[in-house]
């Protein structure tokens, strides 16, 4: 074992640079134990709620499906199905307004519910370990398992790739302000996750698993800990509380001190990490076969009422939530998907939940305040000390608005996480996350521009080279079609017959022939005549 | 309904530029009165001037520029800038030396630069600079401690003096220096040098009586104070150790060694660290942030380079005292200590 995994194993933990401590907040949410939503009303299920392709629509508009039944079927490209919430009627099928920050539309399958919540025939696994990895792999497809931490990236994608692992780390630490959603999960549930984790432990093919709590959250941390005391393969890590702490990056860094390289995967270093959402959700998938359908949502914020973490289905509208959570918006409310740091305001309330949605905040103006007006930056360096991914988010500002692309490169804008630490401690309240999304989407768009104008310059190129060939092919036909013709008259010659030079003179002889005839006739016809024909006609002949 | 849409992160830290600079407005304060102790009156009819004239100075500048005035006034950089020039130069200095330095720090190193943040040299410090050039003897005119002069000066006096340079009773400033032993009175560092410069030891050069604690009457206490201060900073985080460090640290090791190698003949440590602008330097001027290096380790070679500096220039240099120049020297330094300190990017280190 190198030094390294002896001081892993001894509990060490790193440190990573940089973070924020904001106010947590959490105890708005954290205490009231899970309870579900009645399934009744309209649900919509966009097709797309993970980091792929979205799937082909498998069903019709009128038809009645049952909770669990697939709504769409896997796509090529990491993809993944959607199942039917709960039992009721196809309303619909068309685009409508999905969980996204640019408030964009996407297909969406609206189903209204009939009150039954008759789930389809599900397919438990008795025992997981007399399955085949690939086997439970496509199962996990197949309930439609994606990151539920925050990506959405497919579980089955990050576990097919096979490379040796020395750890299986699973994200319980949830650094982001105010959101709870874990925190209930794992306190309810330590169990399942246990379980889910043996299951993704067998998938990978790894030996050892990290399950990493942050210090603040006590109840889930006594969840686990009988759980795992004479666990032979997970262990509990409690680490410090600092945003981002839950950061995939900065969990490595905190737990084994390594980092993950520059546009490289945690895999690249042995690692592979899911969330403890996730490993439930494995759970439930292989023991009990039930595809992937609701998720744990924290509704907090002052302007909510009633508080706390609830058993969403997936597609459920945000506003049936909020009722339900008896939520009183102020004027100019900011309704905030995720949580204060990174979390994006909703444009209306039709949104529905999707896998990725942990979260749902409505803050009262007095507790999150407005943002203000952006001042100069003084160069005060709050926000590289701060940085987690030691950036320099000041310089980053002035390139990313002097729109010096290159600049920008060269100083790793794509190694930012957009954790929002920089733009929480600038005194000048620059939004220079905002400034580094837009350089990055802007960087995005000039690479995808040069790559169509390179391949516009490959098709131009192919084509004159295809002219150019063609040219050089007639031109070889005809010098071809003009050699032919000489050899057929050189053999001609050869031959004695027809050769072209004799034909000429054959002319030349019968044009003598009759001039001379005429010629001839012409003396006949008088010597009196003068003897100028003659002449000529002599001449001509010559 | 509408609802609000915003970028995140949607929460913030609310300590703006304006709270920062009132912070070190207060962490100025105990120097300010213990200056005000040992100078008299004058150091407050200098810093009301500065106020003043970087008030002006500032909406003016705003006004040509087409900005907003209040944006300039709220965020109070042009007042910290007056503050720590008014407190640099010299108590009794006529008005016209603080009112030209200030509206020249204000119009010309910031406002010509772009404003706010954009500025390449630390203001009051180009200010400090241009007044010591350009009026060498008012600048140089310190009063002695107020324990050691003959006259005392009333607050009247004070007024007069700098606004007339006479007192109402008819001496002028040059009159009110001569100590109390008939010789003119000069700052510790200004003596030393002056002393050491004409061959006397170092033992010898401090024997007078502003030498009679451990780094000159006033100076000491003033100088110690302002490490009150700017230990304040760093403890609310307004401000990193590492400039102050590596000022202190750049100017201590040459002065302890010069101080191993020739006790007779170089100024010691502490009466480097404790007099002239050394505590002032190090917390207040050197860790402008406009003007410094941005990295940690980059501050901490910023804060080591003007120590260094100051060393020099006070050993070798024309200036008794070097601060003002280190720290010019010093904001020219920091492209290039920005380059070659640049902190390694998560996921740039190499791998094993």
């Amino acid at each position: 074992m190198s030094a390294e995994l002896t001081d892993i194993e001894a509990d060490r933990l790193w440190n990573f640079p940089g973070g924020i401590h904001p106010p947590e907040r959490k105890e708005l949410s954290s205490g009231t134990p899970l309870s579900s939503l009645p399934a009744a009303g309209d649900y919509r299920v966009p097709v797309k709620q993970h980091n792929g392709e979205p799937g082909e629509v498998c069903v019709q508009i009128g038809q009645q499906v049952l909770a669990g039944e697939p709504l769409t079927k896997p796509g090529m490209a990491n993809g993944l199905p959607v199942h039917a919430p709960t039992s009721g009627t196809i309303t619909a099928i068309g685009p409508a307004r999905i969980a996204h920050p640019s408030g964009l539309a996407d297909l969406v399958i609206s189903i209204r519910a009939d009150g039954e919540d008759n789930f389809c025939e599900l397919y438990p696994v008795p025992d997981y370990q007399q399955l085949s990895r690939t086997e439970l792999l496509d199962r996990l497809r197949d309930a439609g398992i994606a990151g539920l931490g925050g990506a959405g990236f497919p579980t089955d994608r990050k576990l097919a790739l096979q490379r040796p692992l020395d750890y299986l780390i699973i994200n319980g630490v949830e650094c982001e302000p105010y959101i709870t959603a874990d925190d209930r999960l794992m306190q309810e549930h330590a169990a399942e996750i246990v379980r889910g984790t043996e299951i993704l432990l067998y998938i990978a093919g790894c030996s050892k698993a990290l399950i990493a709590i942050e210090a603040n959250k006590p109840a889930a941390i006594e969840a686990f800990k009988p759980l795992l005391a004479d666990h032979p393969t997970i262990k509990l890590r409690i680490i410090p509380v600092k945003y981002p702490s839950g950061g995939e990056k900065q969990l490595i860094q905190i737990l084994t001190g390594r980092e993950v390289p520059s546009r490289g995967l945690p895999i690249d270093i042995g690692l592979v990490m899911h969330n403890v959402g996730t490993a439930f959700a494995v759970q439930d998938a292989v023991d009990h076969g039930r595809p992937l359908i609701q998720r744990v949502v924290t509704v907090t914020g002052e302007n909510v009422r009633k508080p706390g973490n609830y058993w969403v289905r997936l597609g459920t509208p945000v506003e049936r939530l909020l009722k339900r959570c008896d939520y009183a918006p102020e004027p100019q409310q900011p309704v905030i998907m995720g949580g204060p740091m990174m979390g994006f305001t909703l444009p209306d309330l039709t949104v529905p939940v999707v896998k990725i949605t942990n979260c749902i905040l409505l803050p009262a103006s007095s507790e999150l305040a407005p943002a203000q007006q952006e001042m100069p930056c003084i160069r005060c360096g709050a926000c590289s000390d701060v940085c987690p991914a030691e950036l320099l988010p000041q310089q980053l500002q002035w390139l990313a608005k002097a729109k010096d692309y290159d600049g920008l490169e060269e100083q790793n804008l794509f190694d930012c996480i957009e954790c929002g630490a920089c733009a929480y401690v600038c005194p000048s309240e620059i939004p220079l996350v905002h400034y580094y999304r837009k350089a990055k989407a802007e960087i995005r768009n000039i690479a995808r521009d040069k790559a169509s104008a390179e391949i516009a310059r490959e098709r131009f190129e192919a084509r004159q080279q295809r002219l150019e060939r063609e040219k050089a092919e007639r031109l070889e036909r005809h010098r071809q079609a003009a050699e032919a013709r000489e050899k057929a008259q050189a053999q001609a010659v050869k031959a004695g017959g027809d050769n072209p030079q004799d034909a000429v003179q054959a002319a030349i002889a019968r044009a003598k022939a009759r001039k001379a005839a005429q010629a001839a006739a012409a003396t006949k016809a008088g010597d009196k005549n003068d003897g100028k024909n003659d002449g000529k006609s002599t001449g001509d002949s010559e | 309904m509408t609802f609000k849409i915003a970028a995140s992160p949607h929460t913030h830290q609310r300590r703006t530029t304006r709270q920062i600079m009132r912070l070190v407005y207060l962490a100025l304060i105990p120097g300010v009165i213990l200056q005000s102790v040992f100078f008299g009156w004058g150091v407050w009819f200098q810093l009301i001037l500065a106020l003043a004239t970087a008030w002006l100075a500032e909406g003016l500048c705003m006004r040509l520029r087409g900005r907003p005035m209040w944006s300039a006034w709220r965020d109070h950089t042009a007042m910290v800038t007056a503050v720590l020039l008014a407190i640099s130069i010299p108590a009794l200095a006529p008005w016209w030396i603080i009112v030209i330095g200030t509206a020249f720090a204000v119009i010309v190193v910031k406002h010509v630069y772009g404003g706010v943040g954009q500025n390449l040299f630390n203001p009051a410090m180009a200010g400090y600079v241009v007044l010591l050039v350009s009026f060498p003897v008012q600048m140089t005119s310190w009063p002695a401690p107020t324990m050691l002069t003959e006259h005392s000066i009333s607050v009247v006096d004070t007024i007069n003096l700098i606004v007339s340079g006479y007192t109402s009773a008819g001496y002028n400033l040059e009159q009110l220096r001569t100590g109390i032993d008939g010789l003119t009175m000069a700052t510790p560092l200004d003596s030393l040098r002056t002393d050491l410069g004409s061959q006397m030891t170092l033992a010898e050069a401090t024997d007078k009586p502003i030498f009679t604690d451990f780094a000159g009457v006033g100076w000491q206490w003033i100088n110690l104070a302002y490490l009150l201060g700017g230990l304040v900073l760093i403890k609310l985080r307004v401000i990193s150790w590492h400039i102050p460090a590596g000022v202190l640290l750049g100017l201590g090791l040459p002065a302890l060694l010069g101080a191993a190698f020739a006790p007779d003949q170089q100024i010691g440590p502490v009466l480097h660290l404790f007099s002239g602008a050394t505590m002032l330097g190090a917390f207040f001027i050197a860790t402008d942030p406009v003007t410094a290096a941005t990295s940690n380790r980059g501050r901490l070679w910023f804060g080591l380079l003007i120590g260094a500096l100051v060393y020099i220039i006070r050993t070798w240099g024309g200036y008794p005292d070097g601060v003002a120049f280190a720290v010019l020297l010093g904001n020219m330094m920091v492209p290039v200590i920005d380059k070659y300190t640049r902190p390694v990017v998560y996921g740039h280190r190499g791998h094993p």
